[in-house]
């Protein structure tokens, strides 16, 4: 009987537990980074620029070149490294407390500027790491430690829709948002990290993927509870889709 | 091939980066130091490098931390107000042992401050300048020849050191013109930092660089590395002393005050009194045992800055025990006149207070 290999260990992810809470995403969108990496032979030569929160040590886990940026700043950390190293594929991997409140002005102006780089964006509507405050992108009406009322839409202004201001700028080749609460969308997930991938090496612009993810603690969820909300209340605030692919062009 | 031309101190630190083989500068404008982004806009490019103007001072730093990441020699230069934007990631640099050069071409402050010159981020500029423990290598020229050639030593220092390394000038040295041998540039030797720079770990481990340390004991053993590297600094210790040997007093002032202190003191020997200068190059290390030196032979002590009483301190500190040192201030927001650092220095060397 011939045996059939449909899997193996991926090589640039660490063999070990992480620090991420039960039910946590994280794990899952750094396994497609890692697979991405390998599949399409750029471990070798990835800078990895890591964020603040809980994706921190995302160094302990992706087995490539890191550098740590200070909260916000991945964007212009990964702008001097492949200004400096053009030939290196550079990726930040950021959280929404990172990525789309203090460090806000770094990816719209990196975006803009078409940096050749490539952005995953974890949104779980919630800084996790500091205890489950409230994010830039926390729905209307979510309670969190700092809008126990519910964010309100008059006091806390509406959630950012990244992947939506990401794609109106024109430095942007790829962007998308995903989620990671089913199979499907996990298939559609790795797709669009791929493509964010790709459009740097095509030296088309920024690609930028979105990834709807779940928070269980901050969430005062269970894991079950929490995937589950995934698809109830942040897909239909948070659509999903391909929100711009360019085939062809690049940015300058 | 060496050439002697008439710029401006920022166009002369500008020459003294490409020269030293900088490849990517990064900045944001910001008067007085607007030249040298605007001759790095022009020439670096033609050097092969990389010129990006940043949406602000923290993306400018941040570029200049990822560029520096992967070995390569970068800059990013400011004033006042925007180097204090900086200072978070110039911790973060110094905690992950990442080298960089910054320059701060001093304007008059607090806050907005003035655009004029003046030396009031001495204290920031010696004392780290951001949260935690950790110094800046500091360089305090104070012509526009001293500017080309410590902006070349900077980055020397820097990638030595693997920590950030500071041109402290002020809008004074900044905005005048005069001759300058500079020579064309050059590239970055290949092989430095080869051994930590980040490319890609193609045929070798990969590497991180990073400043967080939770694991019980891993933090305190960093600070204690890097507290022995601060000390292995003092090798770097540079300054310049004048008609300091049969000095009664001796005047203590650095940059383009240094200078105009030094016309002062000559005027002052040239009229017959026993003073001298002993101007600081590098601010840290600071030039601590030479100023305890002249303080063991009798020396009195004299620090003129343009500022309300920065320097002074280390002055005192360096002399402790032995001496004291007077201060005169020009005022920041004035502009300084030879005559009354002149007219500072008799008064303490007949007695008086400065």
């Amino acid at each position: 009987m011939n045996e059939k290999l449909v899997f193996k260990r991926t090589v640039s992810l660490a063999d070990r537990v992480t620090h991420y809470c039960p039910g946590c995403h994280h794990g899952i969108v750094q396994r497609m980074v890692a697979e991405c990496l390998d599949e399409m032979d750029l471990a070798r030569k990835a800078i990895c620029v890591t964020s603040i929160g809980c994706s921190v040590f995302l160094y302990d886990y992706l087995l490539v070149d890191c550098v740590e940026a200070p909260h916000g700043r991945a964007p212009a950390v990964a702008t001097g490294v492949k200004r400096a190293r053009p030939g290196n594929f550079v990726l930040t991997y950021q959280g929404d407390g990172d990525l789309a409140s203090i460090g806000m002005a770094e990816i719209m102006h990196a975006a803009n500027r078409g940096e050749r780089i490539s952005v995953v964006f974890v949104n779980n509507t919630v800084y996790g790491m500091t205890g489950g405050q409230m994010a830039p992108t926390t729905l209307i009406g979510q309670r969190t430690a700092t809008s126990p009322a519910g964010r309100c839409r008059s006091t806390e202004g509406m959630p950012f829709k990244m992947a939506e201001i990401m794609s109106g700028l024109d430095g942007v080749a790829y962007a998308a948002r995903t989620a990671v609460d089913s199979v499907k969308h996990i298939a559609q997930a790795k797709k669009a990290i791929r493509r964010a991938f790709q459009v740097q090496q095509d030296d088309l612009g920024m690609g930028f993927v979105e990834i709807l993810s779940a928070c269980p603690i901050n969430w005062k969820m269970t894991p079950v509870e929490a995937n589950a909300r995934i698809a109830e209340e942040l897909i239909p605030a948070f659509p999903l889709g391909v929100l711009k692919d360019i085939k062809t062009g690049g940015a300058c | 091939m060496s050439e002697r031309i008439f710029i401006k101190g920022n166009e002369a630190i500008a020459h003294g980066a490409l020269a030293a083989g900088c490849r990517c500068y990064f900045g944001y404008p910001i008067t007085p130091q607007n030249e040298i982004p605007e001759f790095m806009a022009k020439h670096m490019p033609a050097a092969g490098g990389a010129f990006v103007q940043a949406e602000s001072e923290l993306a400018a730093i941040n570029m200049v931390l990822g560029a520096c990441a992967t070995g390569t020699r970068s800059m990013t230069s400011s004033s006042g107000l925007g180097i204090s934007l900086m200072q978070e990631s110039i911790s973060y640099m110094a905690g992950s042992e990442i080298p960089a050069v910054f320059v701060n071409m001093m304007r008059g402050g607090p806050g907005l401050g003035d655009i004029n010159t003046a030396q009031g981020d001495y204290y920031q500029a010696t004392r780290g300048g951001g949260h935690g423990d950790y110094r800046t290598l500091t360089l305090a020229p104070s012509t526009g020849q001293e500017a080309y050639d410590l902006t070349r030593l900077a980055f020397e220092l820097a990638f030595k050191y693997r920590n950030p390394t500071l041109v402290l000038g002020d809008a004074i040295l900044g905005q005048m013109k005069e001759p300058v041998t500079v020579d064309p540039p050059a590239p970055q030797a290949p092989d430095e930092a080869a051994d930590w720079r980040l490319n890609g770990c193609d045929g070798r481990p990969r590497r991180v660089h990073k400043s967080i340390y939770l694991a019980e004991g891993e933090l305190a053993a960093l600070n204690i590395r890097l507290q022995e590297k601060f000390r292995s600094m003092d090798a770097e210790v540079r300054y310049e002393a004048l008609h300091t040997e049969d000095a009664e007093l001796v005047a203590v002032a650095f940059g383009s005050i240094g200078r105009i202190v030094k016309t002062a003191v000559r005027k002052l020997r040239a009229k017959g009194h026993k003073v001298g200068l002993l101007r600081p190059i590098t601010l840290y290390p600071f030039p601590e045992q030479a100023l305890r030196d002249l303080a063991y032979s009798g020396k009195r002590f004299l620090t003129l800055e343009h500022n309300m009483g920065q320097m002074v301190d280390d002055v005192r500190l360096a002399v402790r025990g032995l001496a004291d040192s007077d201060f005169f201030g020009a005022l920041p927001g004035n502009m300084p006149f030879p005559d009354e650092f002149e007219a500072a220095i008799l008064r303490a060397l007949q007695g008086g207070h400065a």
